[in-house]
């Protein structure tokens, strides 16, 4: 069953699939480290330093583009009334679909992170931080907009709302993730792990409530 | 199992307004229900609130056996062709007899056709075949009718009469006349708050 609905939503979510966002928010992600050495000049020790932070910048920002076709639809053509009446909860689909969510941006977000950590001169050092705080730091993204979409999904406008309540509530992630370029020892990569995975157990729970909220109302 | 929904002194509220009060209902196995009432009347609020979906504002629901629902929303992936987007319904049911289904609402010829091309009455045929596959023993349909060509609404019929001589529970809102087989008739507009 629980495979039934991850190849549902993974098809649903992958790029090249049905209803996702697709490749804009990886496009989006290399753009802006594209645009980045434009429009700070061709400075290679200042890209150096900086550029671990702006593709932290360019995830989260990238993260919040699929967000707007992650329930919306589900929770308007009654997919999840007909779920729940199998006898399948809101939160276990919603951790089918934060996996699914995940699985669907984040190791291709890690790929794209390569070419862009090669536009902006980082070192190997550097990139690999960069890679471990990504992965470390993802699947908080994922959890956050998961609820983030099962909260606004009911609303007129929810997909600008998500995005704006998205970047406060992954603050903490980006502190810790970024900051651990500053530092060279890996406390900073595993709070964001830690933080990550705190996230990622409320967030079912959270989103499941969101949906139970929405079709009283 | 013998099917069983037994609704109790059940009110509904939707936002300020109290839509009905104090109705109950008691159904064993081999009944069919016909809801009636006009438009806005809160026939669809039932459903719900039968299927579980919605929490009654007064009174409770006792159910025995599983429910299948079929109302106004088709939840099928509207980019895949028919047969792929029902076919994720029937991996979850276990699938009694996919092909009997598709056969009984005439589907048979629209298995490739991508369900956003399909009319209204297709889609409502789509979403009966789906609740065929489920092989439950209560029904919970809303404007089940609707769309549906005089063709479909005879074969329609025959199935609740079908699924009824089974020993299974059918209850239909509507505003449309329908042929059910001995049905209990519910005039919401009795229990008006």
């Amino acid at each position: 069953m629980i495979g039934t609905l991850l190849k549902r939503d993974l098809g649903l979510l992958l790029p090249g699939g049905r209803g996702g966002a697709g490749v804009l928010p990886l496009l989006f992600f290399l753009a802006v480290a594209m645009l980045y050495p434009f429009a700070v000049g061709p400075d290679a020790q200042l890209l150096a330093r900086t550029g671990g932070g702006v593709i932290w910048v360019a995830a989260l920002l990238a993260a919040i583009l699929p967000l707007e076709k992650l329930v919306t639809g589900d929770l308007e053509t009654g997919v999840f009334d007909q779920l729940h009446l199998r006898g399948i909860s809101e939160e276990l689909s919603m951790t089918v679909r934060l996996l699914a969510h995940w699985l669907a941006f984040a190791p291709l977000l890690l790929l794209a992170t390569l070419p862009a950590a090669a536009l902006l001169g980082l070192s190997g050092e550097t990139t690999r931080t960069v890679l471990l705080g990504l992965l470390a730091g993802t699947p908080g993204l994922a959890a956050v907009g998961l609820t983030v979409a099962a909260l606004t999904a009911s609303l007129r406008g929810g997909a600008a709302l998500a995005g704006l309540m998205v970047i406060p509530l992954a603050v903490p992630i980006l502190i810790f993730g970024a900051g651990a370029l500053a530092r060279p020892d890996p406390g900073a990569l595993l709070l964001t792990g830690a933080i990550s995975l705190g996230l990622c157990a409320v967030a079912p729970f959270a989103a499941g409530a969101a949906l139970k909220a929405a079709r009283e109302s | 199992m013998q099917a069983r929904l037994v609704a109790k002194d059940i009110a509904c509220r939707r936002g300020e307004r109290l839509l009905f009060r104090g109705l109950s209902l008691a159904c064993e196995a081999g009944d069919a229900v016909h809801v009636t009432g006009a438009n806005g009347i809160g026939k669809s609020s039932l459903i719900r609130i039968l299927a579980g979906l919605l929490r009654p504002f007064a009174g409770a629901v006792e159910r025995e056996g599983e429910m299948g629902l079929v109302d106004e929303r088709l939840a099928l992936d509207v980019n895949l062709p028919l047969g792929e987007a029902l076919a994720f319904w029937e991996r979850l049911d276990g699938g009694a007899n996919p092909a009997r289904a598709m056969n009984a609402m005439q589907l048979d010829t629209l298995v490739e056709v991508p369900v956003r091309y399909l009319s209204t009455g297709q889609k409502k045929r789509a979403a009966l075949a789906r609740l065929l596959n489920r092989d439950c023993p209560i029904w919970l349909l809303d404007e089940p009718l609707n769309g549906l060509d005089g063709e479909a609404q005879k074969a329609f019929e025959k199935l609740v009469a079908s699924h009824c001589d089974d020993g299974g529970i059918a209850i239909v809102a509507s505003h449309q006349p329908i042929a059910l087989p001995s049905p209990q008739i519910v005039h919401l507009a009795e229990y008006l708050a």
